[in-house]
Formats: C-alpha cells, structure tokens, sequence
C-alpha cells in the first residue's frame, strides 16, 4: 500500500514537474512579449504617444488681435478700434443663473427678450463655456457693474476691444463689420482656419476685400483640460499679430461734406483726381451707421434699411446702375468726331423733335434750340441734335468709344458689390436680348437712354479721362506702397517744373509714355470746351451753379436719365418733374471736372429721381467741387510731405 | 529517519513556522501592497479619501487573514477544499437569482459589510477542488473517462453560471485555471484537443447568446480605431498613456492621461496603464518584475512542498496568478481585447484582492506545512 502510493506520488511528482517546467517555459515567452511591447511603446514609439497626449491634454482658445485700421489720405482713421466694456457669465461659477439674470436687468440696460435668447444660448453651452451677457456697456454701466460686482457672483466684466466707426459718411465705401457667420465660413476660406466664435469679420466694402489682412493672425490662450473638456489651468499664451493698417485715398472731411450735403436725397457722389485716379470721395446716400453692425443689429433697425425706399445698403456709386442720360453726349460727340463721322460744324435745326421711320423722337425742350452747332448742342444739351449724330455714328462705334473711357466695366478691384454696367451694341443685344439692333434704339442711346447703365463712379472716370486731356487712368481707392507713379503723374510733375516749355501732344505720349484714348486730342479739346460753355455761358444747362472765381470755375455737364417716358399730353400740358410720382421722376446727373484753367478733379453725382441735372444735381457738385478745390493745396502739400507718389 | 518522522508530525513552535515562511514572498507582497496604496492614491487624483483609503483598509485586512491562513495548517484546507467549492458554487447559483444588479450584469452578493463577488473566489475555489481531487484518485486513473467526467463539470458549471452573470473576463480565467490543474495533473493532450475542438464547434452557439458590448469588444480589439471614440477609446487612450510615460514615466501624482480622466477605469482594470504613464519603461519593467518575483516564489514553494495537492494547488495558483497578470497587461497594452481581467493586488476591489490574499495564504501554509501530509 504504502509502496504503491509512493511510486503513485513519485510518477504523478514527475508528470507534475515536466509538465511545469513547460507551461514556465511558455510563461517566459509570454514575459518576453510583454517586455517587447512595452519597450515598443515607451521607447520607440514614446515620440508619437507623447505627442498624442498633449493633443488630448491640451485646448486652444483662440482670440482675435485688433483689427487692421483703415485711415484716410491724411492718416485720419476712419475706421478704427475702440476699447469696450463686456460682460460675460460662466455657469459654473454662477450660484443661480436666474437672480443673476434678474439682477443684471435692474443694473444694465436688456430687455426681456434679450434675457430669453442669453438663457437659450447658455443651455446650448457647456457649464464651463463663457457666454457674452452684454457686448457694448457704456461706461456708467460698467462701473456701476463694478460697484454691485459681490452681489453677482459668476459675472465678469470684461475690457476688449471692438470696431468703431468715425461717421456715416464712409459706411459704403469702407463697408462695415459684424459677427461671423457660417455663409461667411463657407465663402472665405481664410475664416475657416481662424475659427473664433464670434469674430467680427468685414461684410461688404473694403472691410470685406482687405478681410483677411485686416484680421491678422488670431492669437491663442492653451488650456490644459481633463477629458470631459473642462479646463484645468492655462499653459501659454500667444497674443498674435495685429492686423495690417490701410491708407485710402479718401479724404474724410470731403466724404463728411458731401455725405451732409447729400443727406437728404438719395444719391451718390464721386470725386477723382484725373491725373492720378485717385477716388477722393465715394459717397451713397442715404447711409446707414456701420456701427450698429459690430454688436448685432437689432431687428428693428434691420428691417428699417431693408425696408427703406431708398435702399440706404446699397453702395449707389459703384453698385447703382442708372442710364447716363444726356453726360453720355460728351463721348457721343467725341465719337462721331473721332471716327470723322461729322465735322465739328455740323448744323442741326431742331424743331423739338425729329421723325424717324414714323417713329418720334423728342427733344426735352418741346419748342426746340433751333439751327445748332456741335457746341451748342453740348451747351444746352439738345437732343434733336444728338439724334442726327448718333444715327450716323452708330451704336457699335459708339459702344467702342464708350468701353475705352471705363464704362461697361468694373472701375475697381476693391469691391465685391461693384457692377459692371451696360455699354449696348449689335452683339450685346443678340447675345443678351436675342432680338436684331434697331435703328431707333441707336437714337435712344446717343443720348444715354435706353440699354445703357452706368454707375457714378464709372462716369466720374469718363469725366476724368476726358479732363486730363484724354489720357487713360487708373483708378485707385488704396494706396499701396508699391504702386508705381503713374506716367500722367510724371508728366504733369514736369510741367510744373519747367512752365513755359510746351510739349506737343506727340511728343508728350512719346516722352512720358502715357496712353492716349484719342486720335486727335483737338476732338477731346472741343468736348472740354462745350462743358465749360454749358456751364459758363448764358443758357448753358449749368449756368445757374456755376463760380465766377477762376478759382473754382469748373466745366460741366447736366444729365437726366429718363424712368418713365412721357405721354403726348403730358408733354403737350408741359408737365413738371416735381408734380409725377416721385419714383416716376428722372434720375438728375451733373458731371464736371475743375479747375477749368487746370484740371485736377473730375466728379460725377447723381440724385435719384432729383427731376434735372440742372437743378438737382448741379447744385450738389457745385459745392463739392468748391471743397475740394479747397482742400486741394492741403492734399498737395501733405503729399509732398510724406514723400508718397513723387 | 529522524527527518520523515518529524514530516509526519504537524510541527512545531511558532518560531519553527515563523522559520518556514517565504519571506522574499511575503516582502514582496508587502511591497506591492504598499505600491497599490500609491497608485490608488495617484488614481483619485493625489486624494487618498476616495479610494485609496478603502483599498489600504482592506488590504490591511485581507494582510492579516493571508497570515492567519497561512499558519492554519494545510490539511485544513486540503479536507475543507470540496466544502468551499460547493459553498461557492451555490453562492454562485444564489447570485444567479438574488445578486445584487450593476451596470447590466448580476455579480454581486450583499455581504452588509462588503458587497463580495463568489466569481472572484472561484478561481481560488476550482484549483482547490481540482487540487484535492487530482490529490486523491491514483495516477492510472487521471485518464479514464470516469474519472474525467468530475473535472469537466467541475470547470463548466461555474464558468457557465458566470459568463451568464455576465462576466466573460472572469469566466475565462476561472476556465483557465481549472484547465492548467487538469493538465498539471496528467491529463492527455488528445483529450484536450478533442474539448478544444468541441469547444470550436460550439463557439459560434456561444457568441450567439454573448451580449452585444462583448462582441462589440471583440471586434474593437481587432481593430480599435475603427470607432476611437467608442469603444475602441479605452485600448487607444491606454495605449496613448503608457507609450507617452516614455522611459522614464511623468512622474508620480504627475500622469496626465490619468489624471485629466482620459484613462477609463484607471483605479481598476487600467492602474497599470496609470502606473506605467507615471513610472515609465523603467517603472513597468520593475513592475513586472515584482509579479515574476512573486509567481517564482510560488512555483518554489509548489517544488519544496511534498503533497500532491500541495504542488497541484502552488503550480495551478502560479500559473493563474501569471495568466491574471498576463490577461490584464496584455489587455492595457492593447494586445487582447479588454475582457475586464483585474491586476492582482494592485487594482481597486474587494473580491479580487480577498481572493488573491486567501489563495497566496493557501501557497504561505504550503509552505509552512511543506513537510505535512495531508489527507
């Protein structure tokens, strides 16, 4: 018994032992593995892990650095940053958000409804995430919030720093800024990669082209956070870079002049330096107060714009189509003599209207001018006349002379919003229309009626170019540090260097380089000549808004562009502008340049439904021009001065 | 002559037992202890109120039963072992039906003191049993079907009533670790191939009835990135903390996985990850280490003893211990699928460590009675 259980032991002890040592050796495999793997891990791989957890255990909050400024020609900033007073709310550190709510209301200037929307947007939020009560205290709000501050645990008022706006007056041209919103991320690809909640970003204007260098690179604040995404404590901070300052070449104090003269119309005015394309002034009215955008714009005030008649959003001087009217005959005459379709004494009798094909076309003036000239044609803008020029010339001719002085296309570069306008021909009207060019709409269009549209500041560049003396300019709102001198610029520094030395135009082009829009600049000479007469002889169309003093006398041209044609009897009981339905009224055009000795500006201004040129819009651009004329010595000197363009 | 004689006779002065004790085993408990009480400490977050205070009570606790189990003589625990298996089985069986419920599986029985989970026992419980029966029957007899048919329910009935508790990870190890006795004891290869083939056969049945979060582990772990924030999240952050504690870890109190909460159940299944993020290469390395340290003891333990049931119960303990220490870093490391497999004394829980103390105690008795026969 006990030898039998002692060889059992024994053999069960063996089996035992071998089969151990077996399953140790496995156990050492198993042990190598997990060694391999945890050096793989922690050694080799250890770079990539590390990297891992610090993208698990860090957050970046990212702010934006202070918008890029946007200054006049003079450094004025017109748009510039402004130091505001936030209030903010974190729930966490809120005991009860509702007395917090209802004491704040007490304290600081929201409205009911304001409250609901900060409670629905507090609820959407995570409990550690800030939310903005207030974006815009005034300063006695915010120190009374100071003062109370024990009693309204979890808010935290906040300095920071906002968007402002200098006027009205430049709120189309600069554009204005508001809160981001997701069209914006889906049209602008830089925004996607910027990625504040909140950020005001530029809508419309220049606030919208220079975006992207305006906001500059967003700073960042990193949070260690655990992984429910709460933040623990702050890492670093990287402030960014500001955003890049831009100098246009507005003056503000022009674009407050006429923004104040033009307040009550609805219209748009613009001034150019001919030599130079400088814009010096791009005002639509009526405008809007681009700071109501920084904040939010409250519904009401929203509806308000959307709503108006007058449609204050829209930028009339680059993005307002209007038929040129009669300020189109200028390049009618110019092209009838330049293609040597008529002669500059070409005589028209005009009767007050002509037939055509048993079709009538009128002239404004229903007695008639009678036996006219080229010039005085221009001078009292008579439309019989231009009639007989146009039929001769023809629309393609026409539309050529046209394109090549800026119409029918885009001015500017700056502007998302700018139109491209209308300059009619043959194919235009197949292509666009799909019907053949008749030879009445040929009629229509010598005088700036029918298919043509222009924008203000398109017809402030034709002005331009005619004033200088037809030489092609460029027109420029921003003034880049690289820009070149323009050749015009060079030749016009040469002359006044050396008075007396006169060039002839052959010579001129050869020298300097410039670009000539004419064939013979006598025809550009005659156009210049007429305007001055419309302006400053009796019975000009301008007559009554011209300037005595050599200082500002200026040569212009009056323009209506018709909305709605007359009737038979309305025309026969000589129905006045100022007793039709004001949305049936023309639109009024003046276009001058100045000073007639020497011309240094042109501009165009327009007034809806202002009736005539004569009296709408003439009076208008008289005054600018005498403010311009006035700052003129000032911009010179400080362009001297600051060693720009010379 | 002498030395026999003195075998048969149950020994002796406390001092004798005392000379008996595995000392470099009982250090090194004591040190993982201790070590645990850290990493419990770092999992709260640098608190020792929440669970380190706990874990620290009871490993005190469950210290002192380890010593009084190990001076209680191992005949005791040779002629009680079928007694404790049935008592377990039919804890089992009564948590089947009244244990306590959490988070969708029933595991749990109400102790009023500690809530005490009879699986966790049951790996102690089944190398008992199988030890004590492998101890009795004669060496010829290992291999007839009759005397097979015991072992087999044995290891099933428990491994059936806890994978439908359910806790698959549990059930695996108790599966495991009746395995190893069985084999341990004599049992052919063929007759284990034939189980595993069956087993084979019947595992798409198996799956069939598996819950959806455990087939959903199983396919994360083939490949966890398909869903990282799912439930592939656990293997990946594990993976995330350890390789970033680099060689020589972040620190103590310093692991950022861990204490930013990115590492799931980093006080259970995943204190290793958390030690390893803290102490590095260097740290796990010594870690794993400490466990080897341990399972070698054990397996010396198991040669010196005498008895059948003895060297049965040391070697099946050694190697469970080693498979529980494998399956859960194995696990961590993301190579087996997260089972929920505690780490041995390090990981918060009542049961596990009960059951680890109560079995190293068995080991400690064996080798203070190493000279006894027992049965």
């Amino acid at each position: 018994m006990l030898s039998f259980n002692s060889s059992n032991i024994a053999s069960k002890t063996r089996t035992i032992g071998r089969r151990m040592f077996l399953l140790n050796s496995i156990k050492a495999l198993v042990l190598v593995g997990i060694f391999g793997r945890l050096a793989t891990l922690q050694i080799n791989e250890a770079t990539k892990y590390r990297t891992l957890a610090d993208k698990n255990r860090f957050r970046e909050t990212k702010f934006a650095p202070p918008r890029g400024v946007i200054k006049d020609y003079y450094g004025v900033e017109i748009a510039s940053n402004t130091r505001i007073y936030q209030l903010h709310v974190t729930p966490e550190n809120t005991p009860d958000m509702d007395k917090l709510l209802f004491r704040l209301k007490n304290l600081i200037n929201i409205s009911t409804r304001k409250i609901a929307s900060i409670k629905k947007k507090i609820k959407k939020k995570k409990k550690w995430e800030t939310t903005i009560i207030s974006d815009n205290l005034t300063w006695s709000e915010f120190s009374k919030l100071n003062l109370f501050l024990h009693e309204l645990e979890g808010a935290v008022p906040v300095v920071s720093i906002a968007r402002i706006y200098k006027n009205n007056a430049s709120a189309h041209a600069i554009g204005y800024v508001s809160e981001i919103s997701p069209r914006d991320i889906r049209n602008k690809k830089y925004l996607k990669n910027i990625d504040i909640a909140g950020i005001a970003v530029g809508k419309t204007g220049l606030e919208s082209t220079l975006d992207e260098e305006m906001l500059g690179s967003p700073g960042f604040l990193r949070y260690e956070v655990n992984a429910f995404g709460k933040k623990i404590k702050q890492v670093s901070v990287d402030k960014g870079s500001k955003g890049e300052t831009f100098r246009t070449t507005l003056d503000n104090e022009v674009q407050t002049f006429a923004a104040k003269l033009l307040q009550n119309v609805s219209g748009a005015a613009c001034v150019m330096d001919i030599y130079s394309g400088d814009i010096i002034s791009m005002v639509s009215s009526p405008s809007f107060n681009p700071n109501s955008f920084i904040h939010g714009i409250e519904q009401k005030e929203w509806n308000g714009l959307l709503n108006d008649r007058d449609k204050p959003m829209i930028n009339k001087a680059i993005s307002g189509l209007y038929p040129p009217g009669s300020t189109i005959k200028t390049l009618t005459a110019l092209s009838a003599l330049e293609n040597d379709v008529v002669s500059p004494k070409l005589i028209v009798e005009c009767k007050g209207y002509i037939d055509l094909h048993g079709e009538r076309f009128n002239c404004w003036k229903k007695k008639g001018h009678g036996v006219v000239g080229m010039r005085t044609a221009l001078k009292k803008s008579c439309d019989v006349y231009f009639y007989e020029v146009a039929r001769r010339l023809g629309i393609d001719r026409l539309a050529a002379t046209a394109e090549k002085f800026g119409l029918g296309q885009k001015v500017l570069q700056n502007y998302n919003e700018e139109k491209a306008g209308v300059v009619p021909n043959t194919k235009w009207k197949i292509k666009e229309i799909g019907k053949n060019w008749y030879l009445g709409e040929t009629l229509h269009s010598g005088i700036g009626q029918g298919y043509f549209l222009t924008t203000p500041l398109q017809l402030s560049l034709m002005t331009a170019q005619i004033a200088n003396g037809g030489f092609k300019i460029k027109p420029r709102i921003l003034i880049d540090k690289n820009d070149q001198v323009s050749n015009l610029q060079k030749y016009l520094a040469h002359k006044n260097s050396t008075p007396g030395n006169v060039m002839s135009t052959k010579d001129r082009i050869f020298n300097f380089g410039l670009k000539p829009l004419f064939r013979n600049q006598e025809n550009i000479n005659l156009v210049k000549e007429a305007m001055f007469a419309a302006t400053n002889e009796v019975g000009g169309t301008s007559y009554r808004s011209r300037y005595k003093d050599k200082k500002y006398m200026f040569a212009g041209k009056t323009g209506s562009s018709q909305i709605k044609r007359f009737t038979e009897e309305q025309r026969e009981a000589e129905v006045k502008q100022e007793n039709i339905t004001y949305l049936e009224r023309d639109h009024a055009w003046f276009i001058a340049f100045a000073p007639v000795s020497d011309p240094k500006y042109a501009i165009s201004v327009l007034v809806e439904h202002g009736g005539s040129g004569s009296k709408a819009a003439a009076p208008l651009a008289s005054k600018i021009i005498k403010k311009v004329l006035e700052r003129h010595e000032n911009r010179i000197s400080y362009r001297n001065q600051s060693n720009e363009n010379v | 002559m002498l030395y026999s004689r003195k075998s048969l006779h149950t020994p002796f002065s406390i001092i004798d037992k005392m000379y008996h004790l595995d000392f470099t085993l009982l250090f090194s408990i004591l040190l993982l202890g201790v070590i645990s009480i850290f990493a419990q400490f770092s999992s709260s977050g640098g608190n020792f109120d929440y669970y380190s205070k706990s874990h620290a009570l009871r490993f005190g606790v469950f210290f002192i039963l380890f010593l009084v189990v190990s001076f209680t003589q191992i005949s005791f625990w040779h002629s009680s072992s079928f007694l404790l298996f049935f008592f377990l089985l039919l804890l089992l069986l009564y948590v089947k039906f009244y244990g306590i419920q959490s988070q969708g599986s029933r595991r749990w029985v109400n102790l009023f003191l500690i809530n005490l989970q009879p699986s966790e026992l049951m790996k102690i419980g089944i190398i008992l049993f199988l030890s004590k029966y492998y101890h009795q029957i004669s060496a010829g007899d290992v291999n007839k079907v009759k005397y097979l048919l015991y072992p087999v329910i044995a290891i099933l009935a428990p491994f059936i009533l806890v994978v439908s508790q359910p806790d698959l990870g549990t059930a695996i190890l108790i599966l495991l670790s009746g395995v190893v006795v069985t084999w341990l004891a004599g049992v052919r290869w063929k007759i284990f191939a034939y189980l595993s083939l069956l087993a084979i056969v019947t595992a798409p049945i198996v799956i069939s009835f598996l819950k959806p979060y455990q087939k959903s582990r199983i396919l994360t772990f083939l490949n966890p990135d398909s869903d990282p924030l799912g439930a592939g999240y656990q293997i990946i952050q594990s993976k995330i903390a350890i390789g970033s504690g680099g060689l020589f870890g972040k620190g103590f109190l310093n692991g950022s996985q861990a204490y930013l909460n990115f590492l799931p159940e980093k006080h259970t299944d995943f204190i290793f990850t958390l030690f390893a993020e803290e102490f590095g290469f260097l740290g796990s390395v010594a870690m794993v280490f400490l466990y080897f340290l341990i399972t070698y003891r054990i397996i010396k333990i198991g040669n010196e003893t005498r008895s059948i049931f003895g060297k049965l119960y040391c070697y099946g303990f050694a190697n469970a211990f080693f498979i529980y220490v494998a399956v859960n870093m194995s696990m961590v490391l993301g190579l087996l699928p997260i089972v929920g497999a505690p780490l041995p004394i390090l990981s918060y829980g009542g049961s596990s460590m009960l059951a680890i103390m109560f079995g190293l105690g068995i080991v400690m008795s064996c080798s203070v009675y190493k000279n006894s026969a027992v049965g």
